[in-house]
């Protein structure tokens, strides 16, 4: 079942000034996120990361394109009572303490009683801010507010949870638990749909990726099928009792060769050449010292050549 | 209770831990007991200066919280986004702004049941006459009141903090003179200036029609059909503009 699903979603910018041309905010983008699954939407700043976040909370209204959470169009207001939501960079009312902060997201989500104070409790407990209950949030740290910006999030036990750089702004201890945290909702059968530009986190605990650029979706699918599928893997020969300039087939062959102390860090572009390389260090009278064929990475995908032209092909409709 | 409901004891809430409302409301004390050095000051009716002066302090500040008070309700929610996580829970955009303005309803009416119970004690102390008009008074000051915070939510849903306070001013002082407006389209001899001043007059609030403080403090009771007919008068059109409030809001990208 699909949870989450845009169709040609497009957000486009007035400029504000006569003259000026607008701005495309968001480009045809189409992705579907399934259930129980935590995806992650992973783009620079700028790229229409929150913009689709903020047509999916119905905060905006799409220029053209449609999109449906849980089936139901956005802006739809009852199906929202299933959904909880942390935006970027969340600012709450200072002026509350965090009992009553929950209590008062508890309450819009229908909450109310017994079962509201129950579930403050269960909140506090989790996020780890049971002392800090009748603390006003204006003494929170950055921390504390994140944790329990999350809280109110997954107050009324949301089935899908839509998290605006969750991450962002935290020490890696702060990364960590909300990592876990996300891990251990996944676990309970809850789907996550959390954006960031932090790359480690999602190939960390994503099932599956989208890559956003400039608006538009230029890689979408299982973190391992896009590393394995977009990008050759590399082949690092190290060696030693060899110099560069013995092996100039070597130089010709890789992609970089680096002198480590006494030994050689040869990069192959791939397996093809391995042997050819080993024979020929060998018949030099070095040493191989290891061979390892390297994994790609996101990071590689996302500065790939593959997603450059798309960028400046971009570019060009925009102008 | 509802998500309206949750939305008012919230912005109720918020505005009881707000100082500046505590500020305002001492100032009120200060200018209702003033009042009373004002009245020893005067050779002829020193109590209608007190009860004069009361009645006008008690407006002046009722008016003052309701516009600095209601221009930061919509507005603070968009600039510190606040609102984002609100509005991803299961309520309309409507329910938000009825929600806000049922919050605000309730700050000012304390404000000024607040001011009206020190007013009341200061005539006491000083031994003026408290007599029916005077609660008529300030019963239309509380629906002049509701009209102002109406009026500064209504701009506040499109416009910056400073630029609604502007609009709500002067909309209150210009909704003071619209008699005088259509005086001047009557004696006017010029279509064009007529027709756009009789636009005047019937876009802008008439809140004369409310302030019937000189007869109150002069002694005098209000006809209680006047009264009715004013009331209504009022809270019709802060419903109306509590309504535009809501339509603009519902298409505006955060």
């Amino acid at each position: 079942m699909e949870v989450i699903q845009t169709e040609m979603l497009t957000k486009v910018y007035a400029s504000g000034w006569p003259g000026m041309p607008p701005v495309k905010g968001l480009d045809q983008l189409t992705l579907s996120v399934r259930k129980g699954e935590i995806f992650g939407f992973l783009g620079p700043n700028g790229s229409g990361k929150t913009t689709t976040i903020k047509i999916l909370m119905g905060l905006m209204a799409p220029t053209s394109g449609q999109a449906a959470l849980l089936g139901h169009p956005v802006g739809d207001v009852p199906v929202r009572g299933r959904i909880g939501f942390l935006p970027e960079s969340p600012y709450f009312y200072d002026y509350l303490t965090a009992e009553e902060f929950l209590s008062f997201y508890g309450g819009l989500a229908g909450l109310s009683g017994t079962d509201l104070n129950v579930r403050v409790n269960n909140m506090l407990e989790m996020v780890g801010l049971t002392e800090a209950r009748t603390r006003q949030l204006r003494k929170f740290s950055k921390g504390m507010l994140q944790r329990i910006g999350l809280a109110q999030a997954l107050i009324h036990d949301p089935e899908l949870v839509i998290l605006d750089e969750p991450m962002s702004g935290l020490d890696p201890i702060g990364r960590k638990q909300v990592r876990d945290l996300i891990l251990s909702l996944r676990d309970r059968g809850k789907t996550i749909f959390f954006s960031t530009h932090i790359i480690p986190d999602v190939e960390m605990i994503c099932d599956r990726v989208g890559i956003v650029m400039k608006g538009r979706l230029v890689a979408c699918g299982r973190v391992d099928d896009l590393v394995s599928s977009s990008l050759t893997r590399i082949v690092e020969v190290v060696c030693e009792g060899v110099e560069p300039q013995e092996v100039p087939s070597i130089t010709s062959m890789a992609n970089k060769v680096i002198k480590r102390g006494r030994q050689l860090l040869i990069v192959l572009p791939g397996s093809e050449h391995v042997e050819e390389v080993i024979a020929c260090i060998l018949r030099e009278g070095g040493k191989i010292i290891s061979v390892v064929p390297q994994k790609g990475s996101l990071e590689e995908l996302f500065f790939s050549p593959e997603s450059a032209p798309r960028h400046a092909s971009f570019a060009e409709t925009r102008g | 209770m509802g998500p309206i409901g949750v939305i008012t004891w919230n912005t109720f809430r918020e505005n009881l831990r707000d100082k500046i409302l505590y500020n305002l409301l001492v100032f009120s004390f200060f200018l209702i007991g003033a009042s009373v050095l004002l009245g020893e000051l005067t050779f002829a009716e020193p109590k209608k200066v007190v009860t004069d002066f009361g009645l006008a302090a008690i407006n002046i500040i009722g008016v003052i919280v309701a516009i600095f008070v209601g221009i930061g309700l919509v507005n603070k929610e968009i600039e510190r986004r606040t609102l984002y996580t609100i509005m991803a829970r299961p309520i309309s955009r409507s329910q938000f702004i009825l929600g806000k303005y049922c919050g605000l309803l309730f700050t000012v009416s304390v404000n000024v049941l607040i001011m009206l119970s020190v007013y009341l004690f200061t005539l006491w102390i000083d031994r003026a006459a408290i007599h029916i008009g005077l609660f008529q008074a300030v019963g239309l000051i509380l629906v002049e009141v509701y009209l102002v915070t109406a009026m500064a939510l209504f701009f506040s849903t499109f416009s910056s903090a400073t630029l609604s306070a502007t609009l709500t001013a002067a909309f209150y002082f210009i909704g003071h003179l619209t008699t005088d407006l259509r005086g001047i389209a009557e004696k006017s001899e010029n279509f064009i200036i007529k027709s756009v001043i009789s636009i005047f007059y019937y876009l802008f609030p008439n809140l004369e029609l409310l302030n019937i403080k000189g007869q109150a403090a002069r002694g005098l009771t209000t006809p209680l059909m006047y009264q009715f007919t004013a009331t209504l008068y009022g809270i019709l059109y802060a419903g109306m503009l509590v309504v535009a409030a809501c339509l603009v809001f519902r298409h505006r990208d955060f």
